[in-house]
């Protein structure tokens, strides 16, 4: 694979930014309108969130254009790994393993 | 499209075996996933005491969301603009370059402003770091955020200075890839501290 795509195209960039856009204003909207409560809005934001990580690393980082061995994304692999282990873990140990009080 | 492709191609050196720029850039990169851990660990901080408040404000009582909006949305456009800046360097123009890093830093620094703007009206309100659990880890959280979007701001501009003396060399091109990775990183963040803090926050 050559590396005419490394660096992204000016094409990758507006995907990028009109996704971004698009992904931020659905939770305001949703949010400002009231349209969902509870556990419906809870999933729609974190999704719009996820969705908005992903389309950032894809246009912006241009993390699939990577060549192999594909280091960036094994570190990241490992990277969001740990973030999932501290985060989950500590709202798991603080939520549910209240002893003693 | 094809523009870009044939001056992508012209501007290409050897990948047979990577060069010392290219390794710096990886380097960057696992700097990038450490800072990653930094604030895997302030978000679980919040997420756990966000609710410890103290019988101080909560979330509803200080979030302005309309200042957050606004920032949300310029801290987005800067991210889009440093990576049109990665664009015209890979097309060798070096004032378009330097003109895209000003928008980005006075997009920067305009999302800063808010941040203040909004840290003082809290402060100003009685909400300060020290009212309660919930507070501390707000400030910290968004503060080392914004913390690393001045440290952004200040390499941005020592970097023109860089590339107003030298020009588009490799150690300058590397340079100017890996603050656009790092500020595209800043704007990842800000997208979980938008949702995680604000829109679950005030929800």
């Amino acid at each position: 694979m050559s590396n005419q795509t490394a660096h992204g195209s000016l094409k990758s960039y507006v995907t990028g930014f009109i996704c971004s856009i698009v992904l931020t204003i659905i939770p305001i909207v949703v949010l400002v309108n009231n349209w969902l409560e509870g556990l419906g809005s809870t999933i729609v934001f974190l999704a719009a969130a996820l969705l908005q990580f992903i389309v950032q690393l894809v246009f912006f980082m241009h993390l699939k254009d990577e060549e192999k061995p594909r280091y960036n994304l094994m570190s990241l692999l490992l990277g969001i790994f740990i973030v999932l282990l501290i985060v989950v873990g500590s709202i798991w140990i603080m939520m549910y393993n209240m002893v003693a009080i | 499209m094809a523009q870009t492709h044939s001056n992508a191609e012209h501007h290409g050196h050897g990948h047979e075996h990577p060069d010392q720029e290219e390794m710096r850039t990886f380097a960057f990169w696992i700097y990038l996933m450490t800072d990653v851990i930094l604030f895997a660990t302030l978000f679980a901080t919040y997420i756990v005491l966000q609710g410890n408040t103290d019988g101080g404000p909560g979330p509803k009582d200080i979030f302005q969301m309309n200042g957050i909006y606004a920032s949300t949305f310029i801290l987005l456009t800067s991210s889009f603009t440093s990576g049109l800046a990665l664009l015209a360097m890979h097309k060798g123009n070096r004032l378009a370059l330097m003109n895209w890093l000003w928008v980005t830093i006075f997009l920067g620094a305009s999302f800063l402003f808010l941040e203040v703007n909004e840290f003082m009206h809290m402060v100003h309100e009685g909400a300060t770091i020290s009212t309660s659990a919930f507070l501390t880890a707000f400030y910290t959280l968004v503060g080392t955020h914004g913390l690393h979007v001045a440290l952004g701001l200040g390499w941005m501009i020592i970097l023109i200075i860089q590339i107003a003396k030298h020009g588009i060399t490799p150690v300058t091109k590397r340079k100017v890839n890996i603050v656009s990775l790092f500020w595209h990183f800043l704007d990842i963040v800000w997208i979980f501290v938008f949702t995680i803090v604000y829109l679950l926050g005030v929800k």
